[in-house]
């Protein structure tokens, strides 16, 4: 068990013993987003711009045009909604590179309650042109998506959470900006892309990303259990989405649910929707935070309150068989 | 008038023979400004006339340093438009400095045109930074100015701010880290023209005292008459290069300067003269000696 914020922190040492570019910088919060690693390491290349977001994007985009590698973090209700038009104008605008990593997103952030879970993030992001979003689930895709994205020349967003969560990608794999990683046992994404058969090979696929992956793994085992055909697949890179993957798997399903840690409006869920319908129409549940704010809590139970646990998605797949 | 020594006659006159080029330039930057909005039928004319005779003295007088042929020299001074909207005069100065052909002046606002409306560097060569969401500038500013000193360059950054700008709190947000992190290779100025879309400056909602707050803020600051082309390029030449603390110059200007009914005008912030307006604004300009 890793929460993805510190093997974000570990992932920034490696980083900046590679690439002397990399600078990262802090909004007062790098003993949470863990930034205070790198700072400990290269402390002439980090900046702790204080309670200052706005000018934390600035900052990042002004070293971004000189050359910069920059990853700038705070919490993601911060970076996103307060800085919103500072990454809309000053980064993303100019192609800046720079790399948004926030932490402490979702209802997960737990006891700090509504005003600190960000659950419409991933929706801002997306909604940006350019903007590369990657939402990984354990803490060694998101150290794939930090070298990735560090290797990628353009505005990222990456969003980490609070919480320790377990390694749930088999050992082995390797995140890759623009791919979903196919996870059921003796499912390849080569079968899916080349199979061509007239009857659905699943009854229902699951499509999840961020602390949902695990929970999409759990369903579809539950659901295999029953005799029901599953399949599971992590979308972490959900800008830019795996259409080709997403599609495949369309073709060769019955139904499809999808499984977030955000608002249902604009996240990973409205991705597919947006994608499938157009292509390969199946029925799709999402599985999200539906449209309204959190509040205090303990993590479980949060997602207990708000319907994201491996059940609620079993529910929700046999609801879309009914579709 | 205190004894001078022959050095400092020279460097008198060199000056004012700078100071006279630069007037001259300043006079084509205004011409163009006009025809491009007039052509445009939309822009700003207002602050990038108020804002004309300073960036003349720092492209034409010398104190930037840079390289029409290698806009992307690592070497280069940088400027931050901060107040985006006068980019017209930003435009007409790199044209003129030959960052690109004059030529696509004319198509300032235009579908396809590399000339924005607002200043975009992925489009432009010589625009150092994208803006026009005002307030940015100086954070952006700031960034290029760690980035330079964590490169061990002696460029420069300047960043140009309109006095109602002043008014966004990213601003001083900015002003706050440049101080903190002693970055004395930054220069703001700000274009103090008094008027903002609304109104005068002090009647929407003024940050003023703005010379006493940047001061405040751990800036070096100066205040300076921002027509007055040999003062310009007395205190721009005389600035340190890389001293212990930011600077900010209060350069105090007229919107519209140069354009009679457009000077003090607020009626003229963003909007493009027409017929009438546009041939009167023009022969007040006058006939320009084109070098």
């Amino acid at each position: 068990m890793i929460a993805t914020r510190d093997a974000y922190g570990e992932a920034l040492v490696d980083l900046g013993k590679e690439n002397q570019n990399v600078v990262v910088l802090d909004a007062d919060l790098s003993a949470s987003t863990k930034t205070e690693k790198f700072k400990k390491a290269f402390p002439d290349r980090f900046f702790n711009v204080g309670i200052a977001e706005a000018n934390l994007m600035g900052i990042a985009a002004g070293l971004a045009l000189s050359g910069k590698t920059v990853f700038a973090s705070t919490f993601a209700v911060f970076a996103t909604g307060r800085a919103y038009d500072q990454i809309r104008q000053s980064i993303a605008y100019t192609k800046a590179n720079v790399k948004v990593v926030a932490s402490h997103a979702g209802l997960t952030v737990g006891p700090d309650g509504g005003s600190h879970q960000a659950l419409e993030d991933i929706a801002l992001m997306r909604a940006i042109p350019g903007m590369t979003v990657l939402v990984p689930c354990d803490g060694n895709e998101t150290k794939d998506a930090v070298e990735a994205a560090a290797a990628y020349d353009g505005p990222v967003y990456i969003r980490l959470g609070r919480e320790p969560v377990p390694f749930v990608l088999p050992e082995g794999t390797r995140f890759e900006i623009g791919k979903g990683i196919v996870l059921s046992p003796g499912v390849t994404r080569e079968d899916l892309l080349s199979k061509v058969s007239d009857e659905p090979l699943f009854d229902v696929a699951f499509i999840a990303c961020g602390v949902m992956v695990k929970a999409a793994l759990e369903a579809s085992e539950a659901l295999s259990r029953e005799g029901l055909k599953c399949l599971a697949a992590d979308f972490a890179s959900i800008k830019p989405l795996d259409e080709e993957l997403l599609h495949a798997i369309a073709r060769h399903s019955k139904a499809i649910v999808t499984a977030e840690e955000h608002n249902v409006i604009g996240g990973l869920g409205s991705a597919v929707c947006e994608s499938v319908c157009s292509l390969h129409p199946v029925p799709v549940k999402r599985v999200g935070v539906k449209d309204v704010f959190g509040q205090s809590g303990e993590a479980p139970e949060l997602l207990r309150a708000y319907g994201l646990t491996a059940g609620d998605l079993v529910s929700a797949a046999k609801e879309a068989l009914k579709l | 008038m205190p004894l001078t020594s022959c050095g400092n006659q020279a460097r008198e006159e060199d000056l004012s023979r700078t100071a006279g080029q630069v007037k001259d330039m300043a006079k084509v930057v205004r011409r163009h400004v006009i025809e491009m909005i007039g052509e445009a039928g939309s822009g700003h004319p207002g602050g990038s006339l108020s804002v004309t005779d300073i960036l003349s003295v720092l492209y034409f007088g010398g104190v930037l340093r840079v390289d029409p042929k290698n806009p992307s020299w690592p070497e280069r001074d940088r400027l931050v438009l901060s107040k985006g909207h006068s980019a017209p005069a930003l435009y007409a100065v790199l044209a003129e400095k030959g960052f690109f052909d004059k030529g696509i002046l004319p198509t300032l606002r235009k579908l396809g045109s590399p000339l924005q409306g607002h200043p975009d560097c992925r489009k432009t060569p010589g625009v150092d930074a994208s803006t026009g969401s005002l307030g940015q500038g100086l954070s952006i500013a700031v960034g290029m100015a760690l980035a330079t000193r964590l490169d061990g360059r002696d460029s420069r950054v300047w960043a140009i701010l309109g006095d109602g700008e002043c008014e966004e709190g990213q601003v001083w947000e900015a002003a706050m880290a440049a101080s903190h992190y002693k970055l004395g290779n930054l220069v703001a100025v700000v274009d103090h023209n008094g008027l903002q879309i609304d109104g005068p400056v002090a009647e929407v909602m003024s940050p003023e005292p703005i010379s006493a707050k940047f001061q405040s803020f751990g800036f070096e600051v100066h205040v300076v008459d921002g027509h007055d082309v040999e003062g310009l390029l007395r205190l721009f030449t005389s600035l340190p290069r890389n001293g212990e603390r930011p600077i900010c110059v209060v350069a105090d200007t007229i919107k519209g300067k140069g354009v009679g009914f457009m000077e003090g005008a607020v009626g003229w912030h963003g909007k493009a003269p027409k017929g009438e307006e546009l041939v009167r604004a023009l022969t007040e300009l006058g006939k320009v000696n084109e070098q």
